[in-house]
């Protein structure tokens, strides 16, 4: 008698976080993290922090107050590292993650809730609600309309690069080489040669759009449909073009 | 102020370390102080093709490993006095080179030479990325033909990240050199076109060298062709190259073919 095992399944997943990192004294840092949070208030928003003591001097009497302190002003904490073993009372933050790896880029925080385009955008503000009948003139609930968040990259991305932008639409100025990835929750507009790949509608939008001024691409494809370079229609290769979906069947027609 | 440059492709057997030892011949012929660094560890060729194989005492792990001084490993060419060679272990492997050593190396040998010329491996493993680090300016060597011209592609990606200027926000100087054309089988429209290549890596051409067999002569001979056999049109098309290097701005030749009266008669010769 055969006996099923029950299935598991593992995938491998990346996310962005911000690593913030407090300095001693502390009392000075929880200051300015303040400071910053009151001239950004949205900044930290559903983003995934990870707190990295690692800087701490080991003598460092409470950290477990610190981390509580930090979660206290809203910051979404989703793991610690550099923690010292002695260092009582870190449970609730989970083992310290492996490996510091590669210090990222520091990311400056901005006056305003405008972010900059490179970093994973909060969720844009609801639309304001629609009003039937006559308009009321002067009464504006929110913004006019939501800004959509964008990535823009001004250079060539190069064989074996991958870009990767969830949240909107990605624009390159420049050509995307063979070998080269770029992954977009909507959009993508490729202001030069698409030899690589091209992956839109991630967040779900079959309405997304993949366009570019010569088309030669190993595969494009959009909310989870894909055609590769053999199935493209060969009039298209070489010219300016635009792929979408037309229910369950990719499309694509020149752009003129 | 010394340049460092490195020659590196990405794909294997497209003319890196040829080209390395060409080039450092010809600038050092022009006067400049040159070194060529080889950063094979375990498959070393430089020391093959300049001659140098039977005096090799000390390599570069060596003085990594503070065994030896770095003026112990440095072997000076019998032919110009201005050109030295830093060999590669052959019997260790690229994990024995660290940052740490590396970089201690390329400062010293800045102390000595104009011109410091890394010999990368193939790859885009640890002895590539060791040999681009502390790059000035690379030359980026691709043969006309697809593969190539995407491993190209990939390391110019990384030329512009990991390396140490990249990473201080600097732009590093890249040249492509266009090596083992042929222009028959370019004018057959078999080997990918010079413009396509251009328009897919978006370098500056630094020069082309057409398919030779003085090239071949010459590693043979344990000479670079540009001191072999100078009047070569490889060994011209390296000299352009290098005068290029120095700062020259002049037209680029594209090489033809050229037909002997033997050849005519006896079927085609590469140029």
């Amino acid at each position: 008698m055969t006996e099923t095992r029950p299935f598991i399944r593992l995938r491998g997943r990346s996310i962005m976080a911000l690593v913030l990192t407090p300095e001693a004294p502390l009392p000075e840092w929880l200051a300015a993290l303040d400071a910053q949070i009151e001239r950004a208030p949205n900044f930290f928003d559903g983003r995934p922090v990870i707190a990295d003591v690692g800087t701490l001097p080991r003598e460092e009497r409470d950290v477990a107050g610190l981390m509580l302190e930090i979660a206290a002003r809203g910051i979404h904490i989703i793991g610690i590292e550099g923690a010292h073993p002695s260092w009582p009372g870190l449970e609730p933050w989970g083992r310290s993650l492996p490996g510091a790896g590669k210090a990222g880029k520091p990311i400056e925080i901005p006056e305003s809730a405008a972010m900059p385009s490179r970093v994973a955008e909060p969720e844009p503000p609801p639309p304001p609600p629609l009003h039937s009948g006559p308009a009321l003139a002067g009464q504006q609930s929110g913004p006019a309309h939501p800004e959509a968040p964008s990535l823009l990259v001004n250079h060539s991305v190069r064989s074996g690069q991958l870009i990767v932008f969830e949240n909107g639409d990605i624009t390159i100025l420049g050509s995307v080489a063979s070998g080269a990835e770029v992954v977009a929750g909507g959009s993508i507009h490729v202001y030069g040669a698409l030899r690589g790949r091209a992956i839109a509608g991630l967040s779900g939008g079959a309405g997304a759009r993949i366009y570019c001024s010569k088309l030669h691409a190993e595969l494009v494809a959009i909310d989870g449909v894909y055609q590769t370079a053999e199935d493209m229609p060969p009039e298209r290769i070489g010219s300016p073009s635009s792929a979408w979906l037309d229910g369950d069947q990719m499309r694509i027609t020149p752009i003129d | 102020m010394t340049r460092v440059l490195v020659v590196t492709s990405g794909k294997g057997g497209v003319g890196k370390t040829t080209s390395t030892a060409a080039l450092g011949a010809a600038l050092a012929q022009a006067g400049e102080n040159v070194v060529v660094v080889d950063f094979d560890v375990g498959l070393r060729n430089l020391d093959l093709v300049m001659g140098a194989e039977r005096r090799v005492v000390y390599d570069m792990i060596n003085v990594i490993q503070g065994d030896a001084k770095l003026a112990q490993a440095l072997i000076r060419d019998k032919r110009i006095d201005t050109l030295s060679l830093l060999p590669a272990s052959q019997t260790r492997d690229k994990d024995s080179l660290t940052e740490e050593g590396v970089t201690k190396i390329i400062d010293q040998l800045r102390e000595k030479f104009d011109w410091v010329i890394c010999d990368s491996p193939a790859g885009i493993e640890k002895g590539a990325m060791m040999a681009m680090r502390h790059a000035d300016v690379a030359v980026v060597v691709t043969n006309p033909e697809v593969s190539s011209v995407r491993d190209s592609d990939r390391i110019i990606g990384m030329l512009d990240s990991k390396t140490l200027k990249a990473e201080r926000d600097e732009r590093i100087d890249k040249h492509l050199l266009l090596t083992r054309y042929d222009p028959a089988r370019a004018a057959r429209g078999e080997m990918l076109k010079t413009e396509d290549v251009l328009e897919i890596l978006s370098i500056p051409l630094l020069g082309i060298v057409p398919e030779s067999v003085d090239v071949l002569n010459a590693s043979n001979l344990g000479s670079p062709v540009t001191l072999s056999n100078p009047t070569s049109p490889a060994a011209k098309a390296y000299f352009d190259a290098a005068r290029r290097l120095r700062g020259e701005q002049f037209d680029l030749i594209v090489p033809l073919e050229r037909k002997s009266l033997m050849g005519r008669l006896f079927g085609r010769r590469v140029a």
